[in-house]
Order: structure tokens, then sequence, then C-alpha cells
């Protein structure tokens, strides 16, 4: 079958990031055709005003050479724009009269700077701020000029000024309003802001009109609406942007002030999708990067013809790309009526903060002069965060919440796995760690070419660089990139379950054959793993290994020092009943149990018990209703509960009641590691549901569900997953989650680890955003069940494994044979 | 004949495992491997006392389940990079029993 033809219109950050996307998805679906306006490849835009400051050169900040286009099989054509599209017989004409015809369209012809059409705008010396042909012609003006006027004081404009006063031209800004960048910053910051650069010797006009560019053959001044004037050499045009919907209008798609799109980036010609700066997706367009970046990896997935991808709009946040100058702001910074907010000011030291809070929630935040906990306000902000406990501190950031302050690195390395890094690109903290102790990185180059982190606006560099010394600083970046099993093999846990699922392996001996095992069977470290990875992935067709067991999955109890086990029954959310404890005595009395203790999970535990014994001991204890308590598997141990709101005056919901329904749900399930959980009644937590596992504390509203805690060699509190509102959904989350844990971990890993090494972000995509994925993975779970659910004490108190418990005895043999 | 005494059938040993055999004063491991070769030690890590009848079996050896030392089922020595060694007695198999013969109690000590 031939390709199909995907022409993509627009050689810009947007349109090429759907198609590194597409690529990604399906690189062999289309045949894909670029046609650009410029003469380059795809460059970085944002980066324009570094190169204007002098900072970077052009080169530096080209993203895709055009060896990478010929690399991926993409024709290109720059310098050459669409003049046309018929949507009737799907052709596109360029300028220069080449016809080329599609079966999907992408538009991404992003958006032109705003020219304010006042007499002599189009004078020479009169340019926008928008593409690298600007850039040049500033350049050579300020190498010819002394007087520049930049007209708008917002994001854009200033990052010009102050690449032209680098270029030693002196600079003026004009500005309408009496706030510089009045649309992500308050009076006081604006001000702030504002003195700063005048120190640095930015003129400003402020509440200036502008009413005529002066001049005959060049611009020669500007004068305002009040009869004033000014000289200027060069003015720069920098009053916003409009999405550049000229071809779109002229094919009759529908536009309003961008090309309209629904929720997967389609306009309203089906073969025609649009992203990037030239959109206008349910009333906003964007001009920021990190929302087109959004709406490209929607795009491509919906041009792959996967078909679950959905753009639901996006929540931005801005810093200025002036260096020395800190600022960031996001969402909704000025406040309205009923809104409270929390401000820090500092004059001194420059520093301004404040955050709008409505019903205890980050609503917005400015920032200047010290912004390092920007990302974490974004953060909250996002994921609507009840800030009401942080709120006392919150304003010194979130160092303050744990730790004395060590500068830089520890503020960073105090950030959580899920905090955003990079807003460009979406990359937080766990992802970049992970690559760099993961792939061995030791640069920043390195970093940015894995994780894309500060490879866009380049703002969080600084992060990413304290994160990089942080990382590699401790020495644990030293892991090779690739971590085989063990000895016996050259694969990694990844490869050899990946190859359990594709090729697909169910018995050991296919597993050795097929990925050449160097040893005849194995060893202690690799067996367990491999008959794990079995049980897990075919439950009901792999024949569980006992030998391949550790003993005490063997014998079904936890062996001791001196060779004896430990016997702990079953109670199912710790509830139990005098008979109960009356069958436990018995057993103890009978058996001589030499010592008997509650556990740390709630249960009870009987010590010294000869292995002889087992079998017997098992089925007194299952004929008065216990099962096994597997308190010595890697499985699902117990679900420890609080006094519950039956007792306690503070308790909420049915905390013991779900306690229980939640052991009934997952006893008996093999895990990567030991599992468990807790629930709370109310939030101060008595059953320490924030160090296990799966943690749920119970609130008046709902539950909130806590995931990769662990109170073991290396304390870790719980990450909050979500909140729900029912105990049917704490049960489907809670069954997703442990199964999403069985599939995705390695053997021997527990969810803490696992959680920081694959972040909460894959832990929230697969079980929070991906609905019908939850559902899937909670089906699997149930699935395994029906096989797990055995009790393997009622099983070996009914004879199974009975050589496992029964000694040999050399005068019995001699008499039988 | 008269040394070797009968002590079980294969098929009553798993393969990559091991029984527990009891003596009057004996606790010895009797192991069969995935090729089906027979081994008797003496049921007891130098380590720590560890039960080595309760161990993984894996190619020639067996790792402790207190603390995984790993030890040669032919030789009786802990293999690197512990240092040590486990009485070992002469087992044979013939016609799918398993004899033990104490007399020819080899000692690699």
């Amino acid at each position: 079958m031939s390709k199909q033809k995907l022409i993509l219109i627009g050689n810009g950050m947007a349109g090429i990031r759907a198609v590194e996307e597409l690529l990604k998805l399906e690189p062999e679906m289309y045949e894909i055709t670029v046609f650009g306006a410029e003469p380059h490849p795809n460059y970085n835009r944002i980066m324009l005003s570094p190169v204007l400051a002098g900072e970077k050169t052009i080169d530096d900040i080209v993203l895709n050479s055009r060896e990478w286009y010929t690399e991926n099989g993409i024709n290109l054509h720059t310098g050459d724009p669409v003049a046309e599209i018929d949507r009737i017989s799907r052709q596109v004409t360029t300028a220069s009269g080449n016809t080329l015809s599609y079966d999907r369209l992408l538009l991404a012809t992003g958006s032109n700077p705003f020219i304010i059409p006042v007499p002599g705008h189009e004078l020479p010396g009169v340019v926008g701020f928008r593409d690298i042909r600007d850039v040049e012609m500033m350049l050579e003006s300020a190498r010819q000029y002394k007087k520049a006027v930049v007209i708008g004081g917002g994001l854009l404009g200033l990052e010009a000024a102050n690449g032209l006063m680098k270029n030693g031209m002196d600079v003026t800004v004009v500005h309408l309003m009496d706030i510089l960048m009045e649309r992500q910053l308050d009076k006081p910051a604006a001000e702030l802001l504002k003195a700063s650069l005048a120190e640095s010797g930015m003129n400003f006009l402020m509440q200036a009109e502008t009413a005529e560019i002066l001049g005959d053959d060049r611009v020669r001044g500007v004068r305002f609406k009040d009869g004033s004037k000014i000289e200027a050499d060069l003015v720069v045009m920098a009053v916003g942007i409009r999405p550049n919907t000229v071809l779109a209008q002229q094919a009759g798609l529908h536009c309003d002030r961008g090309v309209v799109v629904n929720d997967t980036l389609q306009t309203f010609d089906p073969r025609i999708y649009a992203v990037g700066e030239c959109v206008q997706h349910r009333n906003s367009c964007y001009g920021l990067v990190a929302p087109l970046f959004e709406q490209a990896k929607v795009c491509a997935n919906h041009l792959a013809m996967l078909g679950y991808g959905r753009y639901e709009g996006s929540v931005t946040s801005t810093k200025l790309k002036v260096t020395g100058i800190d600022l960031f702001s996001a969402g909704e910074f000025n406040e309205e009526e009923g809104d409270e907010t929390l401000v820090l000011q500092d004059p001194a030291q420059g520093i301004y903060k404040k955050l709008v809070i409505r019903d205890n929630r980050i609503k917005g935040a400015v920032m200047y002069g010290d912004t390092i906990d920007g990302t974490w306000y974004f953060q909250l902000l996002r994921e609507e965060t009840d800030i009401s406990s942080l709120r006392n501190t919150i304003l010194f950031g979130q160092h303050d919440l744990g730790d004395a302050g060590h500068g830089d690195e520890t503020r960073v390395a105090m950030l959580s796995d899920d905090a955003e890094i990079c807003g460009c690109n979406g990359v937080c903290k766990g992802d970049i760690v992970n690559a760099i102790s993961s792939k061995g990185l030791f640069t920043l180059d390195e970093v940015r070419t894995h994780t894309k982190a500060s490879a866009s606006c380049g703002s969080c560099t600084g992060l990413v660089e304290s994160l990089l010394a942080s990382t590699v600083g401790e020495g644990y970046a030293a892991a090779p990139s690739k971590k085989a099993v063990c000895a016996c093999t050259e694969h990694s846990h990844d490869e050899v379950i990946q190859a359990i699922r594709t090729a697909p392996l169910k018995s050991m001996r296919n597993l050795f054959d097929y990925l050449n095992w160097k040893t005849p069977d194995g060893c202690s470290a690799c067996r367990p793993a491999l008959n794990y990875y079995l049980l897990a992935n075919w439950p009901g067709e792999y024949q569980d290994d006992a030998q391949s067991r550790f003993i005490n999955e063997r014998a079904h109890g936890n062996i001791q020092k001196d060779g004896t086990y430990s016997v702990v029954p079953r109670m199912f959310g710790g509830l139990c009943t005098a008979n109960d404890l009356r069958a436990i005595a018995d057993v103890s009395d009978k058996y001589q149990v030499p010592e008997m203790k509650v556990t740390g999970g709630q249960r009870i535990d009987l010590f010294g018990v000869k292995k002889e014994q087992l079998p017997a001991m098992w089925k007194d204890l299952t004929a008065a209703g216990f099962v096994s308590g597997h308190a010595y598997g890697k499985a699902m141990r117990t679900v420890k509960t609080c006094a519950g709101k039956t007792w306690c005056r503070f308790g909420t919901q049915n905390s013991t009641g779900l306690g229980v329904q939640l052991e009934e749900l997952t006893w008996g399930s093999w895990m990567p590691h030991k599992f468990k959980l807790a629930v709370s009644g109310c939030p101060r937590n008595c059953a320490e549901a924030t160090i296990k596992d799966f943690g749920v504390v119970c609130v008046d509203s709902g539950y909130e569900l806590h995931v990769g805690g662990n109170g073991g060699i290396k304390v870790r509190v719980t990450d909050l997953l979500c909140k729900v509102e029912t105990e049917a959904e704490v049960l489907e989350y809670c069954g997703a989650f442990t199964q999403l844990y069985r599939e995705e971990a390695h053997y021997l890993e527990r969810t803490a680890p696992w959680v920081e090494r694959v972040s909460l972000n894959f832990v929230k995509q697969r079980i929070l955003k991906d609905e019908s994925g939850r559902k899937a993975l909670f089906e699997r779970f149930k699935y395994g069940q029906r096989f797990a659910q055995i009790d393997p004490w009622r099983a070996c108190a009914e004879g199974a494994e009975a050589h496992e418990f029964k000694p040999l005895h050399i005068n019995q043999m001699r008499a039988v044979s | 004949m008269s040394d070797w005494i009968a002590i079980a059938k294969l098929d009553e040993i798993p393969p990559m495992g091991a029984r527990k055999l009891l003596t009057e004063t004996l606790e010895i491991a009797v192991f069969r491997t995935g090729n089906d070769e027979v081994f008797a030690l003496r049921d007891r890590c130098p380590h720590r006392g560890g039960p080595l009848s309760q161990g993984i079996v894996h190619g020639d050896a067996v790792s402790c389940p207190l603390h995984n030392w790993k030890i040669d089922l032919q030789s009786g020595e802990v293999q690197g990079p512990d240092d040590g060694c486990v009485n070992i007695y002469a087992v044979k198999v013939d016609e799918g029993v398993v004899y033990l013969n104490l007399a020819q109690a080899e000692s690699a000590a």
C-alpha cells in the first residue's frame, strides 16, 4: 500500500513538533512534505531575543538541521510559501507554482506581528519582532544608527529593547498602559521591573499612544496623540501578534481570530488539522510555546489515527528572558472581589511575590527577583491543591517546608519528582533525574538531547544544571546505561519483561532459550524474578515454579534465623473476634509456640514453628476460618486500619470496612516486592497511610489516595495520586495502581523507588488521565486474582506439596526398600 | 552393597530442589539438580547454620536461604566472595532409587 501524503504548511516550532511526535508514533504512515516561507530549517523562535542580545548565534538556535529532514525522509521546501489550498482537489500550490496533492494537511502558519496602521508604518526602519530577518534587520540598524523606539512594553517588546540596548542603542520603550507587561504582571511587580530596566539604561514613555511614524525615506521619529515627539532611527512594533489565517480563510476554512479547531486540533475540514499560534481553540489563541507543544502532541496522535488524545486548553506561565531579571507569572494574578492575596515584599532586595488565593487554592502568582518556587506554585495552581496547611509558610517557598536551606542545589533537590522544571516541554524533575542516572548523562547538552528540558526557551537552564550537579555529584549517576538482571544474562529487567509479553514466552525453559541465558537454569537472583514476571503476565497459563521461589514463598511462612518459621494468619482489615483470638491461642498452645507478638502491620505473629508442624497448624487455623497472611512473600501484605468511625469521634467514612474490602480485593496477589496498604479514617492518619505503598485517607468529602510510600530503609512519604468520592472508585483505583505496579516495576523494586523511577506523572497519566486504561488495568488485576486467591495454607493442609514439609528418614526407607 | 542405604525414590525429590534427610545424629540435605544429578551435604551453612535444603538450587550450586551464601554441591565448598565448606556424603542413583553411603563420608574440610 502506498503511503498517505501529509503536507505541513509552516516550518516552525509547532508544526515540526507535531511531525516529530507523529514520527514517534507512526514513522512509516505518511510521506511528509514541509513548506516553509522562511529560508531556514526549523529554529527556536523563542531564542531570537538572546540572539538579538548577542548571547546566542543563529546556528545555536536551529532545532532541526536539514540533515534531520533528510534522515526522516521529509521533503523540505524552504523559501517557497504555499500560496493556495484547493480543498476540492486536495492540492496546494506554492508561490513559485508548484502543485502537490495531500491526503491530510497540517496548518501551522503561526502568527504575524501586529503593526499599528498609523501613518508612516510602512517606512523603512519600522520592523516587527518575529523572525530571523527581523533580527538581522535590527542588528543591521544597530550598527548604523543610535536611537531606537520600541512600541509595546510587553514580554516581546522588553526583550527586543533589552537586545537593542545590548547592541549599543539608546532605547525608549513606549507603552500604552501605565503597567509594563500588564498581561503578566501586577503593578508592584511591574514597577520593580521598570526600575530595574531603567537602572540599566532603558527609557520609558508610559501611557503614550502612537499617532504617527515620522520620516520620508526612512523613519526619523514618532509623534504621539498628545502632540509630543521623539527621535528614532529604528521603530520596533511589539504590540502583539495576530494569528496568520490568510491561507485558511482563502481556502474557506472557518476562522475567527484564528483558525478554529476542536479538541483534536481538527479544522472544519476533517482532512485539515492546525496547530500553533494560528489556531483558535475554545476561544483562546496561544502565543507561548508550552501550549503549542501540547497541541502538537494531541494532533500527532490523531494524524497517527490513534484517536484518543484530547487537547483541553492550557494554563500558561511566563518568564522573561532578560539576563539578570527573574520574573515569573501564571494564572489570574490580579485579584477579583472575594479573593485573598498573600504578598511578600522586600524592596531592598528587589523581591516581590504575590499569590492570589480563592477557596484555598492558588489562582495566580506573580514573582519578581526570586522565582525559584515558580514551578512549585504553578504546580499547586494546576493541580488545584488545597494550600490551607501551607499557608503560613508558602511565600517562603518549598524549601522552607523541610530543611534549613542550603542554596539552590538543595532547593532543586527538595522539589518533588513531578515538579515541572521545563514548562515549555513539560519535563518534570523525575524525568530529568531518571535520564541523568539511567542514561549516564553528564552535560547540559546530553540532558537536552534526552529530555528536551531547557531546550526551548532556556529559562530553566539553571535548574537543570543544579539537577545535574545534585544527581551526578552524589555519584549514583555512575549506573551503567543498561543493568542486566544478573550475571546469567546481558538483558535488563525491561528487556525480559518485553520479551515475555511480545515473543510471547510462557515457560521458564522457553525464556532461557529465547534470551540465550548463559547458565542452564539461572540462579537464585534471576529465577524468582523470572517466575514472577511469567506469573504476572500469564495468569492462569504459566505454571508457577515452586523451585524458583525463595523458601518463604515455598513454605508459606517466614524463615527465621534458627530455621524455624513464623506464622501470621490473615485478619482482614485487622478486624478480629474473640473466637478468632481463641483459635489462635489454641493453636499456640497445641504446637507450643515459643513466642507471639503483634506485627507492624497489625496482625498476630506466631514464632518458632518447626517446618514439619506447619501443615497441621494450618489445618487447625483453616478450620477456624483463617487464610494465609502472606507475611512472608513478595506479595500483598496487610491493610492497616485505624479505630474508624464506629468508635472514633473524628472518623469519617466507613474506613475500617473499606480496609476489609481492600484486603479482600488484593489478598493473595503476587507482587514485585512486598506491598502494604492502609486506610485512615481522617487526616490525623492513625493508620499511617502516607508511608504505605497504597494509602487511603478518608475525609468528609471522599477519599484521598496516596501512593509510593515506604517506612523502610529509606522513609518516603507518599505522593497524592488523587481524590475520589466513592468506595467503588477507591477499589478500582487501588486495583489499577496495583496492577500498573505489577506490570511495570522490576522485581524487588518497591513502589517508592518505582514511582521515582517512572515518575508520578507516568502513574497519573495511566491511572487518572486514561480512564479506559485504568479500567482495563483493574480488569486485568481481577482476572489475575482468580488464580492468585487460592489459599496456600488450605492447599497444603489438604496435602499439596507434602514433600516440602516432610523430611526423609533413613530408618523408614530401610524398612521400605 | 552393604554401606549403601536407599533413602528415597528420585521422584520424591523435586528437580532443582532438595529434601531434608534425618538420621539419628545428622541432618542431611539431599539435592537434585536440573540434570537429575543428586548430591548430599550436611544441612548446615558454614556461615550462620542456615538450612541449605531450603535454598534455591541452580546449576550445581545452592544458595543458602538465610544470607544467600552460594555452595558448590559437588565439592561442598563455598563460592566466592565468601569462604568455607560443608561436609559432603556419597550418593548414587540406581534404577530411580537414591542411595546414600555414610561410611564413605568425605570431608572437604
